[in-house]
């Protein structure tokens, strides 16, 4: 490595960006996509990877990076490289249009990603806001300490010692309020005298947070022992949080300190021209543009191999949660030992004897990177995929919530609005849009497996879209927000999302065959309109094509509720996309048949209704 | 460049392994570079910070948490023996008096007048890192272990659960499709490391345990046997703290699943002697394989000739009449030699268009395999 800063970052203010690189360092692939503006709008044109290198033998980030950058140079034919210096900015104005590039951006999750500790005074207070701070700043966070969190004090001293966490989260307290928990979190961290998880001759990074008064005291006892930083309390009063100051820390520390000691980051982080972003807090910066740009109320979910994080905007309020071992490879058995074999087992359309499925799963487990080759190990991974989905967002909305206990205030800027105190914000009433990302969603072999899987573990009510990312490049989206908006958000509608379509599902209940509603679906110029009634335990599917519209009229049952009232008819425009329109009349909440034999007809004439599998 | 391939699990006679046996905090390093050292000498030591216990004094003596150093018996940095008094109050009535004793033998690490609170540490408790295999010192890293090197056959297992043990390595069955029994198990394979062959069951586990077999060597196991040896369903494949009773490595995956030949017959090559194993295993970034090693001792044919020694090498893929492993279903477990990589991708019975080869098996037939569903047998 020839070792040479690149000027970039200067340069993006003094030029408009018209070739951009970004790669995305995953803990085993680093995925590089080249974004050139073609004409007046920025398009996403190449893509290549190549293996993450942060682990032996290699331990240099870079190595994986440039060799994902090799790639791009031959698929694109663009000169992006000069030996191991990348080219900025573009050489079009000196004739060379096809030579260099005029930035390059990154985010990190190698290497296990941020992994934090947080604590608060109170569990469901300071606790939960430090908790949702962290995530939303991109961490994993391996554990909430509190004074109520029912652990005895040297529980908790022998926790804090046990974990190696990449920094600390310390809140507690209102400012001007009782001092005495918070010290109390303090000295127990200071007796612990915690280590960090990378690099052994460092001290602990640790955020304080919290009640400004105690600020002194927590000096004196986590001063000489972390590497301490004072920042805004996240909960200067009870009914209000201020994240953003801790959030700017945590990321603050995150390039200086963690960044700093994984091997290779410090040659990348000379080479990027805006700093670098732990990977899920790109994404959710770019779920969180596009929902305020367009006025929505979305879900994102990212389900990988070890992890699985979902984001939602509400009302304007953010929040991202990661469930740290829901996934389809590395947490494969965890999936199956947090929902049960029956929860499982209850969406595999034939029988399949418990120890073999059982073994399969270990067996993915053990070899993560294998793909189904059998149409039943397809169903079968399928199966487990919408369990994780379904206990991902349980997760996700029981921390996505209204600030507990305390009075309503309305604020604006980076606080919660809340509803009523500790209400879940996810309202699946008022979803507009689910976006689903990973694998399993975007590389399903029919997109319509992807929608129904979502539509499976999510059970949408009401009119709800639906897409998947094409091939997981909104990290690289979130990062290039920072530098360019209108860049990011060219290639996010024209590139990234695939519209899968539209889900209108009826809340109720009611006997297989009954009347559930009544529809009239008018569609454009030279097609007919479809008219019919949809029976509970009917799916139906309409071919409505990405750029289509259709205006579905819906006459429900009297017992039956479209997000209008029970019996109350609702007319809705509705989007298609590559799979259409589904009217999904199984009932919400939507149950299975108990019996084995009728639960199997069931599946098996759903999957048909929509053309699921091959026959 | 981005290159479909699997790594798979080193099967070899002879390679050199470099083991850096490292504290977790800075300690003392017993051992010097040159030294040779046996699995069980240690060869780095720790003292481990004692476990603290919090006692509010100000709570138990009904004072303000300001006023809680007026009422200390002992002070920061005194030495506390098990109920000793360590604060008390003084009232004007003598019946009246509380006595705050110590919970433990140790030291006063802090007191806070703002919790009230009385911070006690227990003596540091001593952590000895041992060298795990036979060998020799090779580097020193300056108050935190050593580089021990070893020339060795080696086995890496798929899973395992347990930490690092060693000793004489046994056969108790002959053929790697035999399932190991309990009753295979003998009172003399106390603190041996038993081989197996396809498959060992739940009962074979508790004999072992009762008997006190060190370790454990099979091709499967079925996962509701894991579940109940273990007394939960393991979620993620990060292992190594735990304690059954013994050490077990699984070498090719869940479910009754001959041992690769090579792999058994190696073991059996090396019955009699000394071996190291552990069970840990990382299936993460940053994996950690199970593993056996048996040393190449002085009485070893070819011992001493450390330059003969292959050092494992890094691969770049999957070539032509490489011997595979099929690591997903519908053959699962089988073994054949690659003797098709088509460049072109292939639709599967899935409608998923990938990347395939053509793996040739001993009978004779043939199948056509996702890449991704093919391991290496490396070595």
């Amino acid at each position: 490595m020839t070792g040479s800063a690149q000027p970039s970052r200067q340069m993006t203010a003094a030029q408009p960006l018209r070739v951009i690189i970004a790669t995305d360092c995953g803990s085993t692939t680093t995925k590089a996509i080249l974004i050139e503006k073609l004409g007046n709008e920025y398009r996403q044109t190449f893509r290549g990877e190549a293996p993450t290198t942060v682990e032996a033998p290699f331990e240099d980030v870079t190595r994986g990076v440039l060799n994902s950058l090799a790639e791009l140079e031959e698929l694109s034919g663009r000169k992006i490289l000069d030996g191991e210096r990348i080219i900025t900015p573009n050489r079009a104005a000196q004739g060379e249009p096809r030579v260099g590039v005029d930035i390059y951006i990154s985010t990190s999750s190698a290497g296990g990603g941020l992994q934090m500790m947080v604590a608060g005074a109170v569990q469901s207070m300071t606790g939960e806001s430090a908790q949702r701070c962290a995530l939303g700043a991109g961490a994993i966070v391996m554990d909430v300490l509190a004074s109520n969190d029912g652990r005895l004090p040297h529980e908790k001293i022998e926790r804090i010692r046990s974990l190696r966490p990449d920094m600390i989260l310390l809140s507690g307290g209102t400012d001007g309020g009782t001092v005495t928990h918070v010290v109390e979190m303090a000295e127990y961290i200071s007796a612990a005298e915690p280590r960090p998880r990378l690099g052994i001759s460092y001290q602990l990074p640790l955020i304080y947070a919290g009640n400004k008064d105690a600020r002194d005291r927590i000096t004196e006892i986590l001063g000489g022992k972390t590497s301490l930083v004072i920042t805004d309390n996240i909960r200067p009063v009870l009914e209000r949080e201020n994240l953003g100051p801790a959030r700017t820390k945590i990321h603050d520390l995150f390039l200086e300190h963690v960044m700093a000691q994984a091997p290779g980051y410090k040659k990348l982080l000379e080479w990027t021209g805006a700093p670098i972003m732990p990977t899920p807090a790109a994404v959710g910066l770019i779920m969180e543009t596009i929902a305020k740009k367009e006025n929505l109320n979305l879900i994102g979910v990212d389900i990988g191999g070890a992890t699985t994080d979902v984001f939602s905007v509400f009302g304007g309020v953010f929040n991202r949660t990661v469930s740290a071992n829901l996934g389809l490879s590395y947490s494969v058995s965890n999936v199956l030992a947090e929902a049960g074999l029956a929860s499982i087992l209850r969406w595999v359309p034939f029988t399949i004897e418990e120890q073999t499925l059982r073994n399969r799963i270990k067996n993915k487990m053990i070899r993560p990177t294998t793909i189904p080759q059998t149409l039943d190990e397809l169903q079968i991974e399928q199966a487990i995929a919408r369990e994780a989905l379904r206990l991902a967002l349980a997760h996700h909305a029981s921390l996505a919530t209204g600030l507990k206990g305390v009075q309503q205030e309305r604020t604006i800027s980076d606080i919660f609005e809340q509803k009523t105190s500790g209400e879940s914000l996810i309202d699946m009433l008022q979803l507009d849009l689910i976006v689903g990302s990973g694998g399993i969603l975007s590389h399903a072999p029919r997109r319509v497996q992807a929608m129904l899987m979502m539509v499976d573990a999510y059970e949408p009510l009401g009119v709800t879209r639906l897409s998947v990312d094409s091939i997981f490049m909104m990290p690289h989206l979130g990062v290039l927000s920072t530098v360019d908006e209108q860049a990011a958000t060219d290639v996010f509608v024209r590139d990234c999302m695939i519209y899968l379509g539209t889900c209108v599902a009826p809340i109720g209940r009611g006997k297989d065959g009954e009347r559930c509603a009544d529809y009239t679906i008018t569609f454009g110029e030279g097609r007919s309109p479809e008219c019919g009634t949809l029976a509970f335990g009917d799916l139906r599917l309409f071919p409505l094509g990405r750029d289509d519209r259709a205006q579905i009229e819906l006459r429900p049952a009297k017992q039956v509720d479209l997000g209008e009232g029970k019996g109350v008819s609702v007319t809705r425009d509705v989007r298609g996309g590559e799979v259409g329109l589904l009217l999904d009349g199984r009932g919400r909440p939507l149950q299975l048949p108990t019996d084995s034999q009728k639960r199997l007809a069931a599946l098996i004439r759903w999957h048909r209704a929509v053309g699921l599998y091959p026959k | 460049m981005g290159h479909a391939y699997t790594p798979g699990l080193t099967v070899t006679e002879r390679t050199v392994i470099r083991k850096p046996r490292l504290l977790p905090i800075p300690g003392t390093v017993l051992a010097k570079a040159g030294d040779r050292v046996r699995a069980e000498t240690v060869v780095a030591r720790a003292e481990l910070p004692g476990k603290v216990h919090v006692v509010n004094v100000a709570n138990l003596l009904g004072v303000a948490p300001d006023e809680v150093r007026d009422y200390l018996v002992k002070k920061e940095g005194e030495a506390v023996s098990q109920d000793e008094v360590i604060a008390e109050n003084r009232p004007f009535i003598k019946w009246f008096k509380t006595e705050v004793r110590s919970p433990i033998r140790g030291k006063v690490e802090s007191v806070s007048t703002i919790t009230g609170q009385m911070l006690l540490r227990e003596p540091p408790r001593p952590l000895e890192r041992l060298a795990y295999v036979d060998g020799a010192v090779v580097d020193l890293h300056p108050a935190h272990g050593v580089t021990v090197e070893t020339s060795c056959s080696m086995v890496q297992g798929i899973f395992g659960i347990g930490g690092e043990t060693w000793g004489e390595l046994v056969m108790a069955v002959d053929s790697p499709e035999k399932t190991l029994s309990a009753s295979q198990l003998l009172p003399t394979m106390q603190n041996k490391i038993v081989a197996g062959g396809a498959f060992l069951g739940i009962e074979t586990m508790k004999r072992a345990r009762e008997i006190g077999v060190a370790a454990l060597v099979v091709g499967g196991i079925h996962d509701k046997d894991l579940r109940e040896l273990l007394g939960y369903d393991l979620g993620v494949a990060i292992t190594g703290t735990e304690q059954v009773g013994f050490t077990l490595v699984i070498t090719e995956g869940f479910g009754t699943i001959p041992m690769a030949a090579k792999t058994f017959e190696l073991l059996a090559g090396h019955a009699g002697q000394k071996a190291s194993i552990s069970g840990a295993t990382q299936i993460r970034a940053g994996v950690i394989r199970p593993e056996i090693l048996i040393p190449w001792t002085t009485g070893s044919p070819d011992a001493g000739s450390a330059g003969r020694a292959v050092p494992a090498t890094e691969r770049s893929g999957i070539r032509i009449d490489d011997h595979v492993r099929v690591i997903r279903d519908p053959l699962f477990g089988r073994i054949g030699r690659v003797t098709a990589l088509p460049t072109e991708l292939r639709q599967i019975e899935t409608e998923s268009v990938v990347r395939v080869l053509v793996v040739t098996f001993a009978d004779g037939t043939s199948a056509v395999i996702p890449r991704a569903n093919v391991e290496l047998m490396e070595g």
